[in-house]
């Protein structure tokens, strides 16, 4: 008897509809927690509206920013920041969950591939991440008026490349965690100094050259460079674009090779 | 055709061995218990049968089929222990989302009402209580129209009452028509529901047979505990043939034998025109089969897993 007889014909989109419904089922239960659904959807917004309307001076051209407002440059950052917490906090976290509660080994008795859950929730966060982008970058045109980008096309790849790459990193965590609790604890353990990198506290022409250096080769930090490049057009530097390629494909290949079941 | 075939299983986890050789059958229809202490290979020996371990040796063999061969997942249902579901997803939409993986599910909302779950539809699951989680957790194996399931200490941490109904709605599952294997380590549960039982002890099985042919093979003595005003001579109840010890304590009598003792005591007792008075009679139970068949184990394995 060869493997092939056992395997009875799927009927034609199984996985697909079971992923659609993991997909829903994965957006209701990140929208039924306050909590999570705030820091994933909301706080970029929130960020562009209160720096703009309380911090001083982040109105106003500056010279060391060649012209532009501290409020200009800081949108990559936010989308930085999104991209951070939808695929450093959300994802590992709700993956780690899945395991503690034996989800993924319920799934493994069931024809549905335990690895379908974890597409469902890279949608869940990739869509939550779209959202929060979509929202913040929204409110920081129509409100502040921020310039758009200057090379869209570049602004794009740098996007997806640093999404990928961000989205790789929480999947090693999600691979190893074995609970929630430590896997949003880790997060953060990670979080923010990826978001150090990225220029939140020290954004563009303020980060000291030393740290930039060393920021173009962390995922954040790198994304963070080639949006503020893209959006300001500045010359392309491909730098991090080869930067964000290499950990993308790296922490894949690793997450794979990690990733635990139960 | 046996619905599950196990023949000289064994598994290793590294260096220690989990599962030393068990071999058993479960036929079509019946439920089939997996009995023995914690740390005996029973959830090991559940969970190759499920797929989710490869065995180390030995042959399994469930609807004619490998364990990990995907059909099966449509055919087996599979309640596992330290199985739980995400706190904010309520007990429809769990059902549901696990009724839309299978070919033919059963329909949710029907089985919901079945399992005494109609009231708590959009309960969400950290709501529910330890009975209802078990329910719904019984619901989620059966809702792909299974053949078999296999559930792993189904009524652990259950009080009394929802214990019982438990039971009735495992009762219910086999009058369908599926066959259930069930694992435990409480005697109760074992003889209350099972057809027949394997008893497993550090990895081996025991016995196999049905809960009172467990019992009747531990050459069991029968207890007749009483007691009387005016004691009787301890010979003559030892002159009775059924009759094998007799001890007194004051009032306080019992006398141990076999066949038909207590017709023969009392029988005694009445020509002498004694009246016992708290009378009890103790036969050999499953209990006791049990201990019989797992005690020398326990002592030396009673701390492996």
């Amino acid at each position: 008897m060869t493997t092939a007889t056992l395997r009875p014909a799927r009927p034609a989109g199984t996985t697909r509809s079971a992923l659609a419904a993991m997909t829903r089922t994965g957006a209701r239960l990140l929208l039924r927690d306050p909590g999570a659904a705030f820091f994933a959807l909301g706080f970029p917004a929130l960020l562009v509206l209160a720096l703009g309307a309380a911090l001083p001076g982040f109105r106003e051209a500056a010279d060391d920013l060649g012209g532009l407002r501290p409020i200009d440059i800081y949108v990559p950052i936010i989308i930085t920041m999104a991209v951070a917490t939808c695929g450093l906090n959300t994802l590992p976290t709700y993956i780690a969950g899945y395991r503690e509660k034996g989800v993924l080994r319920r799934l493994a008795t069931s024809p549905v591939r335990p690895v379908t859950l974890l597409g469902a929730q890279l949608l869940v966060a990739l869509v939550a991440m779209l959202a929060a982008v979509a929202i913040a970058v929204g409110l920081a045109l129509a409100v502040w008026r921020v310039v758009a980008p200057a090379a869209p096309a570049r602004l794009l790849l740098a996007f997806v490349l640093g999404t990928a790459a961000t989205f790789a990193v929480g999947l090693v965590l999600a691979a190893v965690l074995p609970d929630a609790r430590t896997a949003g604890g880790v997060s953060m353990l990670v979080y923010f100094p990826m978001l150090f990198f990225a220029g939140v506290w020290t954004p563009g022409p303020i980060m000291p050259d030393a740290v930039a250096a060393v920021a173009t080769f962390t995922p954040l930090g790198a994304l963070s460079q080639a949006m503020q490049d893209a959006w300001t057009g500045a010359p392309a530097d491909w730098v991090p674009f080869a930067v964000l390629a290499a950990y993308t494909v790296g922490l894949t290949a690793l997450a794979a090779r990690l990733f635990r079941w139960r | 055709m046996s619905d599950i075939v196990v023949n000289h299983l064994m598994k290793r986890y590294g260096s220690r061995t989990a599962v030393h050789d068990v071999s058993f059958s479960v036929e079509p229809g019946e439920i089939f218990g997996i009995l023995g202490p914690n740390g005996a290979g029973k959830t090991t020996t559940v969970e190759v049968i499920a797929g989710l371990r490869d065995a180390d040796g030995g042959d399994v063999e469930v609807l004619g089929l490998p364990p990990t061969a995907p059909e099966l997942r449509h055919q087996v249902g599979v309640q596992l222990q330290e199985s739980s579901l995400p706190d904010k997803l309520r007990v429809a939409e769990a059902l549901g989302l696990y009724a839309s993986f299978h070919r033919h599910p059963a329909d949710p909302a029907e089985l919901i009402d079945r399992l005494g779950l109609g009231d708590r539809r959009d309960t969400a699951y950290a709501a529910l209580s330890g009975g209802q989680k078990q329910r719904l957790s019984i619901a989620l194996a059966l809702v792909g129209n299974p053949r078999l399931v296999l559930l792993d200490e189904l009524t652990t941490g259950l009080d009394p009452a929802a214990r019982r109904d438990t039971w009735q709605l495992v009762r219910d599952v086999r009058d369908r028509g599926v066959t259930v294997v069930l694992v435990t380590h409480a005697m109760e549960e074992a003889q209350e529901l099972c057809d027949r039982v394997a008893v497993i002890a550090a990895g081996r099985v025991r016995a196999v047979d049905t809960p009172a042919g467990l019992a009747g093979a531990v050459a069991g003595e029968q207890r007749l505990r009483f007691a009387l005003t005016a004691p009787l001579p301890d010979a003559l109840f030892t002159a009775l043939p059924e009759v094998t010890s007799v001890r007194q304590h004051g009032p306080q009598t019992e006398v141990t034998g076999a066949g038909n003792l207590l017709f023969a005591v009392v029988g005694l007792l009445s020509r002498h025109g004694a009246v016992p008075t708290d009378l009890r009679l103790d036969q050999p139970s499953l209990d006791d089969a049990y201990l019989a068949l797992t005690a020398a184990d326990d002592t030396l394995h009673g701390s492996l897993r």
